[in-house]
């Protein structure tokens, strides 16, 4: 890739999601982002009980992630080739898990501030 | 159970926050160079589309013309996708004016005539634009009629394919390509022996047409040839070798220097020039890949290669910078360019900056510094969901842009991913100057 810049690849992320979409995204992502960071600075403490429903949803955030991507790009599983593609695999899942972390704990801070 | 966090941890989790959300993009600001040249772009396909956009930014008051008259512009990548059902047909298609900068003139009508010593070139509405500096991107023209018994209006029906020809005509293939992993019977996969755009493609057409079918369960059904132009599957030797392999995996026979020379629709034969003499196939699936040339604008115009290519027409120029040899104010760029490689989208990628540079360093008076080393990239699909991520220069060596990462001869999801997501958003960016 000739010219790999920080803004090369943001104009490649602006047209596969087009510009709207893609800042769209970019700001859902800020702004769960910040939720999370404000509940936690707010309730000054982790709450386990809260975390421990986060964690149960995260498998299932890593099931939807990699779905999303097989579905998108018309692939299966069986097309997994090589090490690189476990890798991406296994990043793809985690993204995903990790994601849905943290909206589940947020939305759960959100909807019940203090136990 | 909670964990209690003191004011300074909180603040430093929010701190790190703030720090992602901050990491703008800082945008390439070169200072613009002043100039009133007459710089004329024949071509608003890849090369010439991005190159506009790129010398709008770099130039101030210069006066850019471009020259094309098709309305619609092609995503010629995707024609592969279209011709296996994978994209619809809208997939390739855009308006040209879609990427073109408002700042330039763009002249809807066919260049006519060249004329590189009085420096004006002429269109098929009667106008005379003169130039001070003008790139040749015009693109290629697909020999049609060069296959004896063969037109346009055959593709789609009887067993014939034509990608190459355009959108409705990949969309039709993908009907005759879709019988055929039905029904089963004799399947040849041709290739012109001229230079040709995206060599790749051939060899992806019948990968895809051959998992299709075997993913129908209909494989044992089809008996699948690839006809080769000369004693090689693929102009890189490595590369060559890997897919002999392929082919042997997949029960692909190569047939080699069987060069299609005509078609007998109705009796469903064709006929091809190979080193033993004329050799005639029954077929009931056969995908036709014309030869293909220099325009004819180009070839009369004195431009092109008086000892190389005579049949094709391509443009003389010098490998690495892409000037002309004879005039310096002219360059070549795209599939027109008479480079030994480099009929992609990707060879247009490293092309444009090239000629960027060779165009300003003439108007600034100073050498130019940018030189093109003939890569070429070809996401060899070799089944749907997995490619491999081919990349080569000028020597046949292979250019890997992630060595160690992705693997360049191993058939990868990576690769395929890359393809499906991230190669038509890189071209639109390639086009708007900004990759």
């Amino acid at each position: 890739m000739k010219d790999m810049t920080f803004g090369t690849i943001l104009a490649v992320f602006e047209e596969i999601f087009g510009i709207g979409l893609f800042w769209t995204l970019v700001a859902a992502a800020a702004l769960v982002t910040a939720t999370y960071i404000y509940v936690l600075i707010r309730d000054h403490s982790i709450s386990w009980r809260k975390f421990l429903l986060a964690q149960l949803s995260m498998p299932i955030g890593a099931v939807l992630a990699v779905w999303f991507i097989l579905v998108v790009t018309s692939s299966k599983l069986s097309d997994l080739g090589g090490p690189v593609d476990i890798i991406v695999f296994f990043g793809i899942a985690t993204a995903g898990a990790i994601g849905t972390a943290i909206l589940v704990y947020t939305i759960q801070s959100l909807v019940r501030p203090r136990q | 159970m909670d964990i209690k966090l003191n004011r300074r941890q909180m603040l430093s989790l929010a701190a790190g926050g703030a720090a992602l959300a901050a990491t703008g993009g800082a945008q390439r600001a070169a200072a613009q160079v002043a100039t009133k040249a007459r710089i004329v772009i024949i071509g608003a396909g890849a090369g010439g589309t991005s190159l506009a956009n790129r010398l709008v930014e770099r130039l101030d008051g210069a006066q850019i013309t471009v020259i094309d008259p098709r309305a619609e512009h092609l995503y010629q990548p995707g024609l592969s996708l279209v011709a296996a059902g994978l994209k619809p047909e809208n997939y390739v298609v855009s308006k040209t004016t879609d990427w073109l900068p408002k700042s330039v003139t763009l002249i809807a009508e066919a260049a006519s005539a060249i004329d590189p010593e009085a420096k004006t070139v002429d269109t098929a509405g009667g106008q005379s634009i003169a130039y001070d500096f003008l790139v040749v991107a015009p693109g290629l023209i697909l020999d049609h009629d060069a296959i004896d018994g063969f037109s346009l209006d055959m593709v789609g029906k009887n067993g014939i394919g034509a990608l190459y020809a355009g959108p409705q005509y990949a969309a039709a293939t993908w009907q005759a390509a879709q019988a055929y992993t039905e029904t089963g019977g004799v399947g040849l996969f041709t290739r012109p022996a001229t230079e040709m755009k995206c060599a790749g493609a051939p060899l992806k057409h019948t990968f895809l047409i051959e998992d299709i079918a075997r993913t129908a369960n209909t494989r044992g059904k089809l008996d699948v040839h690839y006809m080769s132009n000369n004693d090689s599957l693929f102009g890189v030797p490595i590369v060559s070798e890997k897919v002999r392999m392929l082919f042997g995996d997949r029960g692909i026979t190569p047939a080699y220097s069987h060069v299609l020379s005509g078609i007998d629709a109705g009796a469903k034969t064709a006929t091809f020039v190979t080193p033993d003499g004329a050799v005639t196939r029954e077929y009931d699936y056969i995908h036709v890949i014309p030869p293909q040339r220099a325009p004819e604008v180009i070839r009369q115009s004195g431009l092109s290669w008086a000892d190389k290519w005579t049949d094709q027409g391509w443009v003389e120029c010098d490998n690495a910078t892409l000037h002309h040899l004879r005039y310096d104010t002219i360059w070549a760029l795209g599939d027109v360019a008479g480079v030994p490689k480099g009929k992609t989208a990707a060879s247009v990628k490293w092309q444009v900056p090239v000629v960027e540079d060779g165009l300003i360093a003439a108007i600034e008076g100073r050498a130019s510094t940018e030189t093109y080393n003939g890569y070429t990239s070809c996401p060899m699909i070799t089944r749907v969901g997995r490619a491999m991520l081919v990349e080569f220069d000028y020597n046949n060596n292979l250019v890997p842009s992630f060595p160690g990462i992705i693997a360049p001869l191993e058939e990868l999801w990576i690769s395929w991913l890359m393809k499906e997501v991230a190669l038509k958003a890189t071209y639109n960016a390639m086009l708007r100057g900004r990759a």
